[in-house]
């Protein structure tokens, strides 16, 4: 790991007065995305502003009827929170379903949203990479990508976003608060993440001054369930994920929120397959149509084109279990068993 | 380099290191507390898990310096029924693994008495099954394949 400076910070603004004045500084917070990647000599930052003393770990309720969470407060307690498990049985499913109980406790809500994609050729130094090496090329297209991307992807990178909260605040329309030297701005979830285009290096929308310091998400009512598939039964990313909420009214979609994980640089928002449903039976064929309507555009690579039917069936599976009603409680069915 | 504190099985331990180093090479290589093990270095295995105030989490991806004055157990600080189930049941072969697995399964109790869920959590349950102690203890690999006896010594233990 190459030497730095550390600093720690005791407020919201020293961190950020101090990754503005300092150059090549980065925030830590949990670390296990951060130090992994400061050991491989992929991040080498100069100073490192640690922010888990920041009094950011609140969970609150909001006047009209959503929720803020601190950017502080750790993966573990927000699927464990009250408020999360039975409003947002969603989100609590996606943090259980992702890494293990010890990472779990370790990681922040603002790590997760600003983790790195897991593409094995982005963290081997000696590979070509446009995202670590802008302009070195691109050794997953060529090569095994069983991980890698079928939406949304360029020329320049297939990587995905590997995080699981991220597909369940996508279908939430969550918001990000973020604070620097010049002030608090708010940015959708849908904002927040980017597709690699030709700057695959440039995953987010956040400036490298800027501090995420909260999330909201709005008020849900239709039951919602959170569905990941991967290659062990836990404690591995996912190969495909659905996150959706469903409801319906005498038998037609009366509300339908979805989005994808593992399929794209960032959680992918089914605004196709969402468009399709809403006002229809529902059906297993309405699900199926709706599905085949999202991954219309994806394009497969030999190692991961089984993604493509993959997805689609994951979602169908998923929106069949909701209008069955065996989450219609709102609370934990099967969990993140695929 | 920092100087910082840190209580280690009960005992106040000042530490004098450089910033960049890990909480599991500060426990081995300056406290000479080596039954906390380095497998993967990477998050990926669990044979460094520690407790911090009563917690579990990898100590290989924590940077010592994050945890000033914080309670630290190792596995040289455990005094606990599950290391007696661990020999009973045959809960581990090699032994590499089993530091971790006894400190996660310490930390797991506690967030499952804390009514905290695993991602197999049925609705209204409350007990340890042994869908719920194999998701809960995902996070600990074993390369001998001691799975069964380690499930049946915390099955014992949660009873
Ligand atoms: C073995 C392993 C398996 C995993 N499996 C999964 C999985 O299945 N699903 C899943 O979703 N995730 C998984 N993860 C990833 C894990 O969820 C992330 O590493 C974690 O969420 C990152 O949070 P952190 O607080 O540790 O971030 P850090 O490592 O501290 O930081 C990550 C990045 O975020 C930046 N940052 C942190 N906080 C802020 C903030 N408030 N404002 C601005 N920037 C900030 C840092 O500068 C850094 O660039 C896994 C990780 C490991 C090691
Ligand atoms: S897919 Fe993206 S991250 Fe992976 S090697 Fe290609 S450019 Fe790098
Ligand atoms: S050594 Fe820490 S998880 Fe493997
Ligand atoms: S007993 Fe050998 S690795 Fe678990």
């Amino acid at each position: 790991m190459k030497p730095f400076a550390y600093v720690s910070a005791p407020d919201v603004a020293t961190a950020v007065r101090t990754i503005a004045t300092e150059p090549n500084a980065k925030f830590l917070g949990g670390g296990t995305n951060l130090v992994d990647l400061m050991r491989e000599d992929i991040e080498q930052p100069d100073t490192v502003v640690d922010i888990t003393r920041l009094p950011l770990t609140e969970i609150e309720e909001l006047p009209g009827g959503g929720v803020r969470v601190g950017a502080l407060v750790r993966n573990s307690h927000l699927a464990a929170h009250r408020l999360i498990r039975t409003r947002y049985p969603l989100l609590s499913q996606a943090l259980l379903a992702g890494a293990s109980a010890q990472l779990r406790n370790m990681a922040t809500v603002g790590g997760n949203l600003l983790q790195r994609t897991r593409c094995p050729y982005f963290y081997d130094g000696a590979s070509a990479c446009n995202k670590r090496v802008p302009g070195s090329g691109c050794d997953a297209i060529g090569g095994f990508n069983r991980n890698h991307a079928i939406l949304g992807t360029s020329d320049d990178c297939i990587a995905t976003h590997p995080s699981d909260m991220c597909v369940a605040l996508a279908a939430l329309d969550a918001t990000v608060e973020v604070e620097s030297v010049r002030g608090l701005r708010r940015v959708p979830l849908a904002d927040f993440h980017r597709l690699p285009g030709g700057t695959p290096h440039l995953e987010t929308t956040l400036e490298p001054d800027e501090l995420v310091t909260a999330i909201e998400v709005p008020e849900l009512t239709a039951p919602s369930s959170y569905r990941k598939v991967r290659d062990r039964a836990s404690y591995a990313f996912a190969l495909v994920s659905v996150a959706a909420a469903l409801e319906v009214t005498d038998g037609v979609v009366s509300d339908v929120r979805l989005a994808l994980g593992g399929v794209a640089a960032k959680p992918w928002r089914a605004r196709q397959a969402e468009s399709v449903l809403l006002g229809t039976p529902a059906t297993e064929e309405s699900f199926r149509r709706a599905a085949e309507a999202e991954l219309e555009p994806a394009v497969g690579r030999p190692d991961n084109a089984f993604k493509i039917e993959l997805a689609q069936r994951t979602i169908v599976a998923t929106l069949r279990r909701l209008s069955d009603g065996s989450f219609g409680d709102g609370s934990f069915g099967d969990g993140s068993r695929a | 380099m920092v100087t910082l504190r840190m209580r280690v099985n009960g005992v106040t331990r000042s530490l004098e290191l450089e910033p960049w180093v890990s909480l599991l090479d500060a426990l081995r290589e300056r406290l000479g507390l080596t039954g906390t093990k380095k497998g993967c270095d990477q998050g990926a295995c669990g044979a460094c898990t520690v407790l911090v105030d009563g917690e579990r989490i990898n100590s290989c991806l924590a940077l010592a310096v994050q945890y000033e004055d914080r309670d630290i157990t190792t596995i040289e600080g455990v005094t606990h029924p599950i290391q007696q189930a661990f020999i009973e049941h045959d809960g581990f072969q090699c032994g590499y693994c089993t530091s971790g697995q006894i400190c996660s399964a310490i930390g797991m109790l506690a967030e499952h008495g804390a009514g905290m869920p695993s991602a197999v959590t049925e609705p209204g349950a409350s007990g340890l099954s042994e869908a719920e102690i194999r998701e809960r203890m995902s996070g600990n690999l074993c390369r001998c394949g001691a799975y069964n006896g380690i499930v049946d010594a915390i099955k014992e233990v949660a009873r």
